[in-house]
Parts: structure tokens; C-alpha cells; sequence
């Protein structure tokens, strides 16, 4: 249930200007690949390529091939929809739909597609996505209550939940605890190891322990100057990046020398 | 050990010494309004006139009291204290006045037996004058105006929170905010100030041409308050639909959700209580309309319970009818009081949807809570 990410050579536009440069990078299957580097580089934006989502913002285009297995996302007559429904995605600040119950956020993946489902069917995907989130034993009293009186963390985890619920190939996270505390970062931090058993996941993180805890392999994004587009430097092994790496700037940078 | 116990103070410590007292306000009031009175008294007193003394009195003494023991930054906070308390009172002034008013005139033709429940069918000048002449009850009610409001608004309503609804949709989420969606915006706009009878006369100048000449019917008073309840539809729910955070819609569309599910399932019910609420107070700014309903529903003084057919009461032109054209020449005071009665009644139905507007409101909300 997971599958590997090739992209060749990509572009990504706003409009005229071009933000990210000739960006070509493996991701493997079943692992957790993180993408470092300083603010304004564009790693959420290569991030968002990846599933299509960078084009929901007006006059976003990109040029190149990402390939799922092999298909290209980005060939003639793929519709968005269908990719994100197999690589979905967590985002920065959590994101649980005010209107619905925490049962809710959940099926809403399900439910909001107009899927039939029986109740039977539905308890065990709750179930399921809720503990693969690390999160049923908090809320098992509590499913209807809505999700937005959870506490941030458990927000971001029933967003998680919310994501696999789907059963998606590929999750992609955006800063996923930029907005946490250490104990809710710790709690998403056990969850990515667990997830990469059965999901290729993406992670974006300011946070350099964070990446080297969680990533198997780490790429390195950074950006000449303000109005100049950003790069991909280096992708390597996490170990590798953060000990040895073969660019200086990303020494430099993980290094903490940066600037 | 004793000397670490707290010593005990007089009332007014260090830190509070140079205040008024707490009783100042009331102290001053109380003086303004002898004094006011007093003066009033000597140019001949009214009650209107004592109001506005006793609050210039009390605003000058307080501060003036104030500047004197408290400094002249305290003094500036009392001013400041007694101008938006006193445009308060002025605003609530004109409100308080319509509701007694109309109070006091339309509670004795509502309490009249029959008032909500008879039409003006066959209710003639000799009824009323046999009315004034024995003191028997007036007869006639609003039954014909009050069916005629509802479903002139109700057929209004129809017409306009889909337009409206979906116009705002195409704003927020298609228009990107191109020139099509500008144009709109613009026209919109220029829609919200087309005077009433403008879109009255509009209305009726479509329906001869379209249906015949002197077509008048309830429809046609739909479709004229239309004119006037799309533009605040639109403008209402854009505002709601934009403060949806992008965030939920981003989330949806990430979960697969085709965009305009995402509009229906996500973002309208995460806005309904603001887009309910602003249907509402549409409702309540048509509903009180008189001058394009006479052009284009006329008027009636029996029940026509068909909206398209035939002409029709409302209440505000019941009002203006029994104002303007009393039954009964001779003795005007059993329309007034009629009409009066539709006032309230008026008043009251504005009130009922504007409490509508904030149940529904609570209601959608979206829910908190553990």
C-alpha cells in the first residue's frame, strides 16, 4: 500500500516567476524522506507538487514529470482529484472541519465523496485510522463531540487519522508540528515511525533534530537570494546529510553556520 | 509581630488618593436635574427640553469637578465618557419612541376581536361611522394584507437566495477575481442603492411587456422585491463564504474532494449561520417595502390567496391605503386605528425573523466543546 515518487526535472511557477528550479529527486516507498532548508526556499512548495495541490493557488503551473510508479501526475488527462485521493496530505496548523464530530473528520474522506457505507463498515475504519493516528484511546468516549475541542496535537492527529482514512499511497506533511508543543511533536514523531511501515511519507520541517530523528533520507532545498528561485542542493541519507555531507552549503546549514 | 501585620488604612490609600468618590456620578446627576428642572421652571417646562439641561448640566459639572481634584487627563476621560454614553441615548432615542408609539396606537386595533382573522371585504364607511357613533368594536382586519406579506416575501425569498446564493458562490470560488467577477461586484453594488420604486417600476414595466399591460399580481411584487433583496444576498454571503478559512478547503480537496463538493459539503455549512442570518435580515428590509408593491401587486381589500393572479394587500400598503383613503371620510379614527394596528404587527413580524436570524445562527454555528 505505498508507492515510490521519481520527479524529473521540475519547475514550479507562480504565475511568471519561477520558485522552484530543476528540482529531479527518488523518493523510496515505505520511508520517510524529509526536506530541509532555510524559510522562502520552497520545500512546501515542491511539497504541494507533489499531489497537486500547489494548483489550487490562482496562476500556479509547473513543467516536468513526477512519477507515481511511473505515472506521470502531471500527464495529459490526469484528473487532480484522482491524486490526491492517493497521496494525501497533513498541513501546517491543523485543519479538523468545524461543522462535523471527531467520528466525522474522520469518514470525512469517505462521506464527503458521497461513498455509500454501511455503519458496521464505517466504526471499523474509525477504529482503524483512529489508533493507526494514535489517537483512539484519547477520543473512543468521545466521538461525536466535535473535533474542534481537541487540544492542538490531538487535532493534528485526528488530522492524520482523517488523511489515512483514505488509504492513501503517499502522505505528504507540511510542518506538521510547527504548531505544537514538544510533547504533541513527540507523539506525531512516534506516529511518522509507525506510519513508514505501510506509507511512503513526505515530511517538510524547519526542525533539523526532527528530521534527523524521523527521516531515512533528507534533502536539501536552499535559495540564492530574495527573487531568485529555489533548489534542490542535496539528497542523501539523513545520516549522511547531517555527518558528511558533499555540498558546503549544506554543511553549513545543518552545521547551523548558515547566513 | 506585630509590625508585620498589614497596618490598617484609611479608605483612600496612597495609590487611590485623588479620586473622585465612587458617588460622584450620582451626586452630579441628581444635582443637574434640580437645576434643570429650575430653569426649566422659568422658561416653562417640558420634558424634553429638561432632558437636554440636565445632560449638558451634568456633563459640564462632572467634568469640572473632575478637572479640579482629578487633572485634566481624567477630566478628558469623563468627556469623553459622557459624549458616547449621551450619542447613545440619541441613537436609542428614535427606537424607543417608534416602539411606544406604535405600542400605544396598534394594541387596541390588534386586541379588536377579528383583527387578524377577517379581511376589509364589504367593511364600508357606514361601519365605521355606526362604529364611532354606538362605540361598538371596529370591524375589518389585516387577514388579506398579512397573507399577502407572507407570500410576497415568502415568493421574493425564493427567487432571491438562489440567485444571490450562487452568485456569491461564483464570487468567492470561481471569480478569482477576473474581470467578470469585478463586473459583478460592481453592478451589485449599484443594485444595493436602486431606489424601491425603481425596482417597483422596473417589475412592472417587464411584466406588461412580457405577460400584458396592467398586469398586477403578488408575482410581480416578488420579482420587484427581488430587485432589492439580491444584491444584499449577495453581499452577505460573499462576506461569509470569504471568511471560510482555506484552509478546510485545502484540507477537502487534499482528502480527493471534488471542488464543488467541497463548496457544498464543507464551505456552505461551515458559513450557513451567516449566510442564514443574512437571508433574514434581507427578509426584514423587503418586508416593510410599500412603494413597489403599489405599482406592481395594487391593492385589495379582500382575500386573494393566489400569488399570481389577481391584486394584492400587503401590510405597509394597507397603512398607507387606510391612512391616505380612511374607510370612511367622515370619521378617519377606525382606519388609523386599523392601520396602526398593522404597524405593530409589521413591527412585530421584523422582530420575530430578526430573533429567527440569531436562533438559526446559533443553531448552524459550528459546535464547540469537549
Amino acid at each position: 500500500m505505498s508507492k515510490r515518487i521519481d520527479v524529473k526535472d521540475l519547475n514550479v511557477y507562480y504565475g511568471d516567476f519561477l520558485a522552484v528550479e530543476d528540482v529531479t529527486i527518488n523518493i523510496e516507498a515505505k520511508s520517510v524522506t524529509a526536506f530541509i532548508g532555510p524559510s522562502g526556499c520552497g520545500k512546501s512548495t515542491f511539497l504541494r507538487t507533489l499531489n497537486r495541490m500547489h494548483e489550487v493557488l490562482p496562476g500556479a503551473r509547473v513543467e516536468g514529470e513526477v512519477l507515481l510508479d511511473g505515472d506521470n501526475l502531471y500527464g495529459p488527462g490526469v484528473d487532480p482529484v484522482t491524486v490526491r485521493s492517493q497521496i494525501g496530505m497533513v498541513f501546517q496548523r491543523p485543519n479538523p472541519f468545524p461543522t462535523m464530530s471527531i467520528r466525522d473528520n474522520v469518514l470525512a474522506g469517505v462521506k464527503l465523496n458521497n461513498k455509500k457505507i454501511s455503519k458496521g463498515e464505517a466504526d471499523v475504519l474509525v477504529e482503524r485510522s483512529l489508533k493507526g493516528a494514535n489517537l483512539w484511546n484519547e477520543v473512543k468516549d468521545r466521538l461525536e463531540k466535535p473535533g474542534s475541542g481537541l487540544s492542538g496535537g490531538q487535532q493534528q492527529r485526528l488530522c492524520i487519522a482523517r488523511a489515512i482514512a483514505v488509504e492513501p499511497q503517499v502522505i505528504l506533511m507540511d510542518e506538521p508540528c510547527s504548531a505544537l508543543d514538544p510533547i504533541s511533536t513527540l507523539a506525531i514523531e512516534d506516529l511518522i515511525n509507525e506510519l513508514k511501515d505501510q506509507y511512503t511519507v513526505v515530511i517538510v520541517t524547519h526542525n533539523m533534530q526532527q528530521a534527523a530523528r524521523v527521516s531515512d533520507r533528507t534533502a536539501f532545498f536552499n535559495i540564492a537570494g530574495t527573487g531568485k528561485p529555489g533548489k534542490l542542493i542535496e539528497v542523501g541519507d539523513t545520516h549522511t546529510i547531517f555527518s558528511n555531507p558533499s555540498q558546503k552549503a549544506t554543511e553549513d546549514y545543518v552545521s547551523g553556520r548558515f547566513g | 509581630m506585630t509590625s508585620t501585620l498589614t497596618p490598617v488604612r484609611s479608605k483612600r490609600s496612597a495609590l487611590t488618593k485623588g479620586q473622585l468618590p465612587k458617588y460622584a456620578p450620582y451626586v452630579v446627576l441628581a444635582a443637574a436635574l434640580i437645576v434643570g428642572a429650575a430653569i426649566l421652571a422659568l422658561v416653562g417646562f417640558n420634558a424634553f427640553g429638561w432632558g437636554i439641561v440636565s445632560a449638558l448640566l451634568f456633563a459640564i459639572g462632572l467634568v469640572s469637578w473632575s478637572a479640579v481634584v482629578e487633572g485634566s487627563r481624567k477630566a478628558k476621560d469623563k468627556l469623553a465618557t459622557c459624549l458616547v454614553v449621551g450619542s447613545f441615548l440619541v441613537a436609542l432615542l428614535p427606537l424607543i419612541s417608534v416602539i411606544w408609539t406604535v405600542l400605544v396606537n396598534g394594541v387596541p386595533g390588534l386586541l379588536n376581536p377579528g383583527f387578524l382573522t377577517t379581511s376589509m371585504n364589504g367593511v364600508t364607511g357606514v361601519f365605521d361611522n355606526r362604529a364611532v357613533e354606538n362605540g361598538t368594536p371596529v370591524l375589518g382586519g389585516i387577514y388579506h394584507a398579512l397573507l399577502g406579506t407572507v407570500q410576497i416575501t415568502l415568493l421574493a425569498t425564493l427567487i432571491s437566495v438562489p440567485v444571490g446564493l450562487l452568485t456569491a458562490i461564483y464570487l468567492v470560488e470561481y471569480g478569482n477575481d477576473g474581470r467578470l467577477a469585478r463586473a459583478i461586484t460592481f453592478f451589485v453594488d449599484v443594485m444595493t442603492g436602486i431606489p424601491s420604486i425603481v425596482a417597483g417600476l422596473f417589475a412592472a414595466a417587464f411584466f406588461f411587456a412580457v405577460v400584458g399591460p396592467g398586469t398586477k399580481t403578488g408575482a410581480v411584487a416578488a420579482v420587484a422585491l427581488s430587485v432589492l433583496m439580491i444584491p444584499v444576498v449577495v453581499r452577505s454571503s460573499e462576506e461569509m463564504l470569504k471568511i471560510v478559512p482555506n484552509e478546510l478547503r485545502e484540507a477537502a480537496y487534499a482528502l480527493g474532494v471534488r471542488k464543488w463538493r467541497t463548496i457544498v459539503k464543507v464551505v456552505i455549512p461551515t458559513a450557513i449561520s451567516g449566510i442564514a442570518s443574512g437571508v433574514t435580515l434581507a427578509i426584514a428590509r423587503v418586508i416593510g417595502e410599500t412603494a413597489p408593491i403599489l405599482v406592481t401587486a395594487g391593492f385589495a381589500t379582500s382575500i386573494n390567496s393566489n400569488v399570481f393572479g389577481g391584486w394584492m394587500a400587503s401590510l405597509p400598503t394597507f397603512i398607507y391605503t387606510q391612512i391616505l383613503n380612511p374607510t370612511s371620510p367622515a370619521n378617519p379614527d377606525p382606519s388609523s386605528q386599523r392601520a396602526w394596528g398593522a404597524a405593530l404587527v409589521l413591527i412585530i413580524l421584523v422582530m420575530i425573523l430578526n430573533l429567527g436570524a440569531r436562533l438559526i445562527a446559533r443553531v448552524f454555528a459550528p459546535k464547540t466543546g469537549r
